[in-house]
């Protein structure tokens, strides 16, 4: 007998994991399987690489050997393409994981005689994936056919067969297409499929080369419509999602010191919120690297690992300079507590910039983070990009339950600049550095503009680095006392 | 199921620039396949008698030999001989270019 179920059953749509870092997360699980994704985009935005790393992925983590038909490049050069990404394709291809199948449709070597159909190629995929038992399947360009045949009639009802064929094996695909000047693919190949499409995007805009994924459509589930940021590197492609955590990250009431006893002080005796962000504002020279440093050196002197990210100075002047003023980094990096990672980010962009702290983090799984400054981030980028990819760092530095500082340079004379005041919502703590003139003295002046969820003092203090370390004053005829 | 090669060996001659050696790949007996195969020994008859050899290739029981000849389309006519190696595609209905296809007639 079988029993009434509820109404509110959904069908889970199955999925197959792409192995292809962050895409699996913004699809909830990755392509839909035993159908047909499109994969489409410009010459040189990465669809051959992310349509092979599906592939390898699906073979060596997963257990689904696959199928790779290759309509462009033969079988050697794909294979020296892939080869510094570390994927091995004759290895692969000789334990029968994955095999690449070079289809050439050249029109000066076919003349037509009349009707045909691509049984053929149904033949060869069929074969192809029967040696090797696939589970995946790509075909990259299938559009090249257009060019080498020229009934493109016949080709595209013969395509709509394919794609059906695929489903009727159950097998999860992924099908490329050169985008068009006013559609998807030049050819319409987004008119068969229905399940998922994906467009991929490389823009250059003021010199900076970006990168971009969006999911223009997957049935049956929920996606958003962003544009996500991703990048190409050694390791092959990374996908930033945009959190879609909702500010759901837990939250922790443990605090940790900010290396500065009074400053300390000055956040209820206890420091950060562990997890938080901090923002360390201030114009030239007055300190906002050291803060930094000093924070650094509390985590680890806590035995905590810490990653800082030195965009401005090299970590070895960053040393000099911090034991200058009494604050001696140079154990805590022989220890490898401490982890120095220095990089110009005009080179790589600003997404592909982002997404390397990101890996980086992941991979050293540090409790603490700085970066120093973002100001050199916020100058390769507009603002709203700068706030929206911050956005996503600082997310998944709460949800890691990272404490992280970042420092920015704000221009004298422009205390409430732009980029300051764009990023500076996304921050839980402010600590606001200036310089004071008052009279013919010269001082430095800190004080704490916001730190969410815990009382704080407001006031001004004087910022006092010397050889033994940095020290709080009050400010002389200042305000009250803490 | 055993194919006929059309027309075998007909001369005792397998080479030479002039005789031409031919594949003609099928998938099944469909209408199109059939038609290919009845076209060619037509024109073949007409044009190259004496001199030219057809081998019918059915992938649905021989699918390996696919991916030698580049076969995407069916039916497909390979010529293998005199070089260079070349394909023509569809139920060869279109004598006229089939022959310039197997440069038995310029192309205009």
């Amino acid at each position: 007998m079988s029993r009434t179920k509820p109404s509110v059953v959904r069908p889970q749509l199955a999925k197959a994991l792409t192995g292809i870092q962050g895409l699996d997360q913004v699809t909830g699980g990755g392509l839909p399987r035993g159908r047909v994704t499109l994969l489409c985009g410009s010459a040189g935005c990465g669809k051959s690489l992310f349509a092979m790393e599906f592939l390898v992925h699906g073979a060596v983590r997963y257990g689904e050997p696959g199928v790779y038909m290759d309509f462009e490049e033969t079988e050697k050069k794909l294979a020296a393409n892939v080869a510094s990404l570390g994927f091995n394709l004759p290895l692969l291809a000789r334990r029968k994981k994955l095999l690449v199948d070079y289809v050439s449709a050249e029109r000066h070597q076919i003349a037509e005689t009349g009707d045909y159909n691509l049984e053929g190629l149904f033949i060869r995929l069929g074969q192809a994936v029967k040696a090797i038992k696939a589970k995946r399947v790509v075909l990259d360009s299938i559009e090249s056919l257009f060019t080498g045949m020229a009934d493109s009639i016949l080709l595209r009802s013969e395509l709509g067969r394919l794609f059906r064929w695929l489903e009727d094996r159950e097998l999860t695909a992924v099908v490329t297409g050169e985008a068009g000047d006013h559609t998807l693919t030049r050819h319409g190949l987004e008119e068969y499929i229905a399940d998922c499409v994906i467009s991929l995007d490389h823009r250059v805009t003021e010199q900076i080369a970006t990168r971009r994924l969006r999911i223009v459509k997957y049935r049956g589930t929920f996606h958003g419509t962003d544009e996500y940021p991703f990048l190409i590197d050694s390791e092959g492609i990374s996908v930033v999602p945009l959190t879609a955590l909702a500010l759901t990250h837990t939250v922790t009431t443990e605090r940790v010191s900010t290396g500065i006893p009074a400053l300390d002080g000055m956040m209820g005796g206890k420091g950060f919120y562990r997890g938080s962000s901090v923002l360390v504002s201030g114009t030239a020279g007055t300190g906002k690297s050291s803060l930094a440093a000093a924070f650094a050196g509390a985590a680890c002197a806590r035995g905590e690992e810490c990653l800082y990210f030195a965009f401005e100075e090299s970590p070895p002047q960053i040393l000099r300079n911090m034991r200058s003023v009494g604050i001696d980094l140079e154990r805590w990096t022989r220890k490898r507590l401490l982890q120095f990672h220095a990089m110009r980010p005009t080179s790589t962009g600003l997404e592909g910039h982002l997404s390397a702290i990101r890996m980086l983090i992941e991979k050293a799984r540090p409790r603490v983070v700085i970066v120093d400054p973002i100001t050199n981030l916020v100058s390769t980028s507009g603002t709203y990009d700068v706030k929206s990819m911050l956005m996503r760092l600082i997310d998944y530095l709460k949800v890691e339950q990272i404490t992280s500082m970042f420092t920015n340079l704000s221009s004298a004379g422009d205390p409430q600049e732009l980029t300051t005041a764009a990023v500076s919502s996304l921050m839980d703590t402010w600590i606001v550095l200036r310089d004071d003139h008052a009279g013919d003295k010269h001082t430095r002046e800190l004080y704490v503009l916001k730190s969410r969820g815990m009382a704080h003092s407001r006031e001004r203090r004087e910022l006092i680095v010397g050889a033994k370390g940095i020290e709080l004053a009050m400010v002389s005829g200042g305000t009250a006392l803490a | 199921m055993k194919k006929i090669p059309a027309k075998k060996r007909r001369p005792a001659k397998t080479s030479g620039s002039d005789f031409y050696r031919l594949r003609l790949y099928i998938a099944g007996q469909t209408p199109n396949s059939i038609a290919a195969i009845a076209n060619l020994k037509t024109l073949c008859e007409e044009s190259l008698k004496g001199r030219y050899r057809i081998e019918v290739v059915d992938l649905l029981e021989k699918p390996q030999l696919a991916k030698g000849d580049q076969i995407i389309a069916i039916p497909t006519l390979v010529r293998r001989l005199p070089p260079p190696v070349k394909s023509i595609i569809g139920n060869l209905s279109r004598t006229d270019r089939v022959l310039v296809g197997l440069d038995l007639r310029p192309a205009r």
